[in-house]
């Protein structure tokens, strides 16, 4: 999968003679390199999980959080480089409280997956500017339902039943296959996400992570926030359970 | 005879324009006088104005701000709807609207009734008067003819009318109003919206009912002439 783009890759205005830019592929090597995010949507909305790999032992539980609500009712999810992440993130904010001033009402997700997905393509469009090194996960419940998108460095956005980015997304996207996402809760669904993201990481390559994921469904009143407490030590117990019974074969 | 007429005083709608939400839908209605000073400009103006193919606006006060706010308002929810790729809903419309009222406040004076249908909320009435505030109503009622309608709707409006219920209601209740309100007259215009669609209607003068002292609506001078009694004012 690893070529060099030589002579052609100094720009992010310059195509190489197969037709590929290649300093935007360079950016998705850095989301490729970070811990895996995933997200799904099941029948009554959506749950997002992120492994956040520890750099120190010295850091606080619970901080440097990669999960940011948008707004009321929507939250985006970030891998790859994190201060790249939190301008995408300020954008994202500052587009959605925007359309309520001028529309009166919340952005809908798709507005907002449009509009942060034409941002992080704007910054590949100019050599002065690099492309954002993350990709975004971004999960909403508006008066159309829950919706699942997902935001490349290149620009691309997608909707999506189920998305992975990040180190073990090609892992996860199998798993999540598995899934019968049309028939399950968020409350379940939450359970299967910590189980996918404690099976996908590497214990070799990286020591130790925290599992964080937040959801926005009928259960929080299709509000986005962080699953709660009982709901989320449960879902850890049942990965970790799972993970020993697979590891006993 | 007044040779005094300053024909080219500023347009205004007198008006009496109503808005009010029914079992299903709303029904927008206006009478159609257009004046200038004392003489009327227009008999027959329609101030029943489009914003998108499910949202209507009624215009009230200086002709020319309803207009210009109408066509702003309209040109930004068109491309709203291309980007949003469904209809506007009534909410954003009447925002919209609230938006540059208030903004130019100090400009424009011109109240307006904002209703529709969209899928979401059903039939929606948004009244948004002189200042450029929003508010949400099941009916609401508008313009200088309007001062002569609060008791009668007080008293005549229900929740949960029939589409049959509420036209009538608006059409008798425009009449009232063009019967003491000199700033109003000429005819009544109706539009339905509900999730079938716009009906316009049209009530010209002999359709309307007459109150107390009101005379039988004339075709032609010699009606009067071949009348029993040809000199009416003779009783």
């Amino acid at each position: 999968m690893s070529s060099i783009g030589t002579g052609y890759d100094l720009s992010v205005t310059t195509f190489s003679p197969d037709g590929r830019v290649f300093q935007i592929e360079y950016a998705a090597k850095a989301v490729d390199n970070s811990g895996t995010v995933i997200g799904i949507r099941c029948k009554d909305g959506i749950v997002m999980g992120v492994e956040k790999l520890i750099a120190s032992k010295m850091m606080l539980p619970g901080s440097n959080r990669r999960i940011h609500s948008v707004n009321r009712h929507s939250g985006m999810a970030v891998a790859g480089l994190a201060a790249d992440g939190r301008q995408i993130v300020a954008r994202a904010k500052s587009e959605a409280t925007n359309y309520q001033s001028v529309y009166g009402e919340p952005i809908p997700v798709k507005e907002l997956a449009e509009r942060v997905a034409s941002y992080v393509h704007l910054c590949t469009l100019y050599w002065w500017l690099r492309p954002f090194g993350c990709g975004i996960i971004l999960g909403g419940y508006d008066r159309d339902g829950p919706q699942l998108y997902m935001v490349e460095p290149s620009g691309i956005s997608y909707r999506y039943f189920g998305a992975a980015i990040g180190k073990g997304k090609q892992a996860a996207k199998t798993e999540i296959e598995k899934l019968k996402l049309s028939e399950m809760t968020c409350r379940e669904g939450v359970i299967e996400v910590a189980k996918i993201i404690y099976k996908v990481h590497d214990e070799a390559k990286d020591k130790a992570f925290e599992l964080e994921m937040s959801w926005v469904c009928d259960e929080s009143k299709q509000q986005h926030q962080k699953v709660p407490g009982d709901l989320l030590e449960e879902a850890k117990a049942a990965a970790r359970t799972a993970l020993e019974e697979m590891d006993a074969d | 005879m007044d040779l005094n007429m300053n024909v080219d005083a500023p347009h205004s709608m007198g008006t009496t324009i109503i808005g009010v939400t029914y079992n299903g839908g709303v029904v927008l209605g206006a009478d159609s006088r257009t004046s200038t000073g004392m003489y009327v400009a227009n008999r027959a103006s329609d101030k029943i104005t489009q914003l998108t193919d499910n949202v209507y606006v009624c215009r009230s006060g200086s002709a020319a701000d309803s207009q210009i706010v109408s066509d702003y308002v309209r040109y930004f929810l068109h491309q709203h709807t291309i980007q949003l790729g469904q209809p506007a809903t009534v909410k954003v419309a009447a925002n919209l609207i609230r938006l540059l009222s208030y903004s130019n406040k100090n400009m424009l004076q011109t109240g307006l009734i904002v209703g529709g249908w969209d899928k979401y909320e059903g039939g929606k009435i948004y009244g948004v008067p002189l200042g450029g505030t929003l508010v949400e109503q099941p009916f609401t009622i508008g313009g200088s003819g309007s001062s002569y309608l609060y008791g009668f709707f007080d008293q005549a409006w229900k929740e949960g009318m029939t589409k049959d219920e509420a036209e009538q209601l608006v059409v008798k209740a425009v009449s009232l109003a063009i019967a003491r309100d000199g700033a109003s007259g000429g005819v009544v215009r109706t539009v339905i919206i509900n999730s079938e669609g716009v009906t316009r209607n049209f009530y010209p003068g002999d359709k309307l009912p007459l109150w107390h002292e009101e005379l039988e609506p004339q075709n032609s001078l010699l009606d009067i002439l071949n009348a029993p009694s040809p000199e009416p004012m003779n009783i």
